[in-house]
């Protein structure tokens, strides 16, 4: 009985699955050395980035596609997508000059570009098919210093930060993915926070994928020098679409001494239909470095979004007292699966680390979190903590955990608890006797179960979390 | 306002309701009692539409409405309300979310805004008070690691903020204190009015002693086999069930 309520409950579409008529600078499709090039020629840039590229392409030739993941991946044809594509138009200098149809994208997804977010103090970095579009407050950080634009304007303006810390996190040997996206990246964001510096806005980007065929390459790269602060939010819808999209994003933290990185993303990338036809495959690698002493480095995501996830947002505590977190909340459903998880490196003396995982899988969706926690013989009374909660939604769903610990050295306390469950009859009829009706108090339910991270994220990013957690589970049951 | 006729209820092929018959007019409180087993929570269930149960034969009217016809949340916002046995944990969930989106939901039902945030705060605070509620409960998540007793009388509290026209209250006055066990009474007193109706479940005359009936039943193997008023309770708790069920059985 309660499986056919939840069955109806999680068979909800997509919300979000429109497409915005702009004209796109599409190259063909395939890669190789010439489109490298062409990508690098586009963009305009010195020869050392071309070189860089180059390099990641070489080796990324000798790569196969890994895995180990929990995941069942369609054979992919990385000769049949396009590398690259840009909104035609130049870049506006005002609102007055934004395409308005990518307005009304941006509208229709509650993404209050030019209102809420500006009178809220956010800066908003919106990227649409790989090139930014719009900067919002730039100069008011620049008069601290604060770097904030578009990886290419970084790599044209900053040539020096660019250099000096650009894979230095995620070396493009790294992995399958983290090489093809030093090849081809197409654009991103670059965030400088100058020693000191505590930035007084939580940074924001948008990221879209609106062309069919092409491919997402976004690189993210984030320093904040000695005794600096900064909240950097990052939050992606995409359009509805058939062809599966590949997106392989990378992004870099690096935090000085004393500096304080608190990374947020809402994930909502198209997830495909309810028979699994389309939706986005999202091969992300983030890793942030606590480089100083007493560094601190935050992730919270919140996936809901994507055919396939893969994705390890990850600390190398290399600071002495240096701390990270990982908060999560990654949700399944229809046919959509996700391999989410950290991986806590250990390297600085009393160096903490906290795990909190929270997977909910509904249809026939599998969902699995994987971490690694590393003490290194080094790193003197360092800690850990992993907390990892599974929720199933009816029993067609899987719910896996693959914990890795290393410990290698004995004054290390590692701690890992688990947990799964399942929503029950009673709590669902609970709700139903005091009014609220089974989708809401699914609604209700996973809200609660996910509210410890949740409560992590910015305010205004909470309250779309919540709203995105109850609609991808949400159906058609009155 | 309640009138049940001939109900049949099972449970995976068992029956357990066997020709309820029962009228509850407004303002009335009615008592029922019986053995463990005999079905007293299984008719609550039916009435609040838990899908667990499958009425084979009978009716349920509700103010004229089919009640078998409705889902159960749509009873509850019709004005029935049900104190949970066995009320359940939701974590996470905070008893002001919860208790907004109950009331929130039903004035939809009825067509009526949302409740602002400062009505439904000072709803929050009156009705505390009444059942003398602790904040730090209210401050909880809905009975995540309440005690058996606060979790009973979370019940009356939400049935203070929802001021349903038929509460059903199924052992609310197991698990409690004397001082709760009073404190809980009163709550039910004054909550009281001429257009509502209360269903109380107990085994013990102690409650009947605050919240005076003014029918007392007794259910026995799915059926009510007797039914009286006031001093049919004290006879029970004097006498127990062999003699009614002696009567059954001749
Ligand atoms: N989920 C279930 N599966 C099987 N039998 C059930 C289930 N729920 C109730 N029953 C049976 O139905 C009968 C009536 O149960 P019910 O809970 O209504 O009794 P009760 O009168 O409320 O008892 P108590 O005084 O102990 O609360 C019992 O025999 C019980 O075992
Ligand atoms: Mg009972």
């Amino acid at each position: 009985m309660s499986d056919a309520i939840i069955h109806e409950v999680t068979q909800n579409e997509y919300k979000y699955g429109f497409t915005t008529d702009i004209e796109t600078d599409v190259i063909p499709v395939g890669l190789n050395e010439e489109v490298v090039r062409i990508i690098s020629a586009k963009k305009n840039e010195p020869e050392w980035m071309l070189d860089f590229r180059l390099k990641a392409y070489r080796h990324w030739t000798t790569l196969t596609m890994p895995t180990w993941a929990h995941l069942t991946i369609p054979e992919f044809d990385y000769q049949s997508i396009s590398y690259f594509a840009a909104p035609r138009k130049n870049a506006p200098k005002s609102l007055d000059e934004v395409d308005p149809e990518l307005l009304k994208t941006f509208n229709r997804l509650g993404i209050p570009l030019e209102e809420q977010k500006a009178l809220s103090g956010i800066a908003v970095d919106a990227v649409m098919d790989s090139v930014s579009v719009k900067t919002t407050f730039k100069e008011t950080l620049a008069e601290m210093g604060i770097i904030f634009c578009s990886f290419s304007e970084a790599v044209e303006h900053h040539p020096d930060l660019v250099k000096k810390y650009m894979a230095s996190v995620v070396p493009y040997t790294d992995n399958f993915f983290a090489a093809l996206n030093s090849a081809v990246f197409s654009d991103g964001s670059f965030v400088y926070i100058p020693k000191g510096v505590r930035c007084p806005m939580e940074l924001s980007t948008y990221f879209r994928i609106n062309a069919i065929n092409t491919g997402q390459f976004e690189r993210t790269l984030i320093v904040a020098d000695d005794d600096s602060y900064v909240s950097y939010l990052e939050g992606c819808t995409a359009p509805q679409r058939d062809e599966n999209q590949l997106h392989a994003a990378i992004v870099e933290i690096i935090a000085m001494k004393n500096a304080n990185v608190k990374y947020s993303t809402v994930q909502n990338w198209y997830p495909g239909d309810k028979d699994g036809k389309g939706g986005i495959y999202n091969f992300v690698t983030k890793r942030g470095i606590c480089k100083g002493d007493n560094s601190h480095i935050s992730w919270t995501q919140v996936e809901t979004g994507s055919a396939i996830t893969w994705k390890y947002p990850s600390c190398v505590l290399q600071g002495d007292n240096s701390s990270a977190e990982f908060y999560s909340v990654a949700v399944t459903n229809h046919h959509q699966q996700a391999d989410t998880g950290t991986k806590m490196i250990h390297l600085g003396k009393n160096t903490r680390s906290h795990i909190l995982s929270k997977g909910i899988s509904a249809g026939v969706s599998q969902n699995s979190y994987r971490g690694l926690v590393r003490i290194s013989a080094k790193a003197e009374n360092a800690r850990n903590f992993s907390q990892c909660d599974s929720l199933l939604l009816g029993d067609k769903c899987g719910a896996h955990t693959f914990p890795y610990m290393e410990v290698n050295n004995e004054s290390a306390i590692v701690e890992h608890e688990a947990t799964t469950s399942k929503i029950s009859e009673d709590q669902l009829f609970y709700c139903n006797q005091r009014g609220i009706g089974t989708e809401d108090a699914v609604g209700l339910i996973v809200n609660g179960y996910a509210k410890e991270v949740v409560d992590q994220l910015p305010m205004e990013f909470a309250v779309e979390a919540q709203k995105l957690l109850q609609i991808t589970l949400e159906g058609s049951v009155g | 306002m309640l009138v049940i006729k001939n109900l049949h209820a099972s449970i995976n092929g068992k029956e357990i309701l066997k020709g309820i018959n029962l009228t509850v007019n407004p303002g009335e409180i009615h008592a029922i009692m019986g053995p463990n087993g005999s079905g007293k929570s299984t008719l609550s269930s039916v009435i609040t539409g838990n899908p667990f149960f499958e009425v084979t034969q009978g009716s349920i009217e509700f103010n004229g409405k089919d009640l078998l016809e409705l889902a159960p949340e749509e009873r509850a916002n019709e004005g029935v309300f049900l104190s949970f046995q066995y009320p359940v944990e939701i974590p996470g969930v905070s008893m002001v979310n919860f208790m907004r989106a109950a009331i929130n939901e039903k004035r939809k039902y009825l067509n009526e805004p949302a409740i602002s945030a400062s009505d439904f705060l000072r709803l929050m605070r009156e009705k505390k008070e009444l059942v003398e509620m602790d904040s730090k409960l209210t401050n909880r998540a809905v009975n995540e690691g309440f005690s058996g007793g606060e979790k009973k009388k979370n019940e009356i509290f939400q049935m203070a903020m929802l001021e349903p026209k038929l509460a059903i209250l199924d052992e609310t006055d197991s698990g409690l204190d004397i001082d709760a066990l009073r404190i809980v009474a009163n709550g039910v007193n004054k909550l009281k009015t001429p257009d509502n109706a209360t269903i109380v479940i107990t085994h013990y005359q102690r409650l009947l002693d605050y919240i005076t009936p003014d029918f007392v039943h007794v259910l026995y193997d799915g059926n009510i086999v007797k039914s009286g008023t006031k001093e049919l309770a004290l006879e029970l708790e004097a006498r127990g069930y062999d003699w009614i069920k002696q009567e059954v059985e001749a």
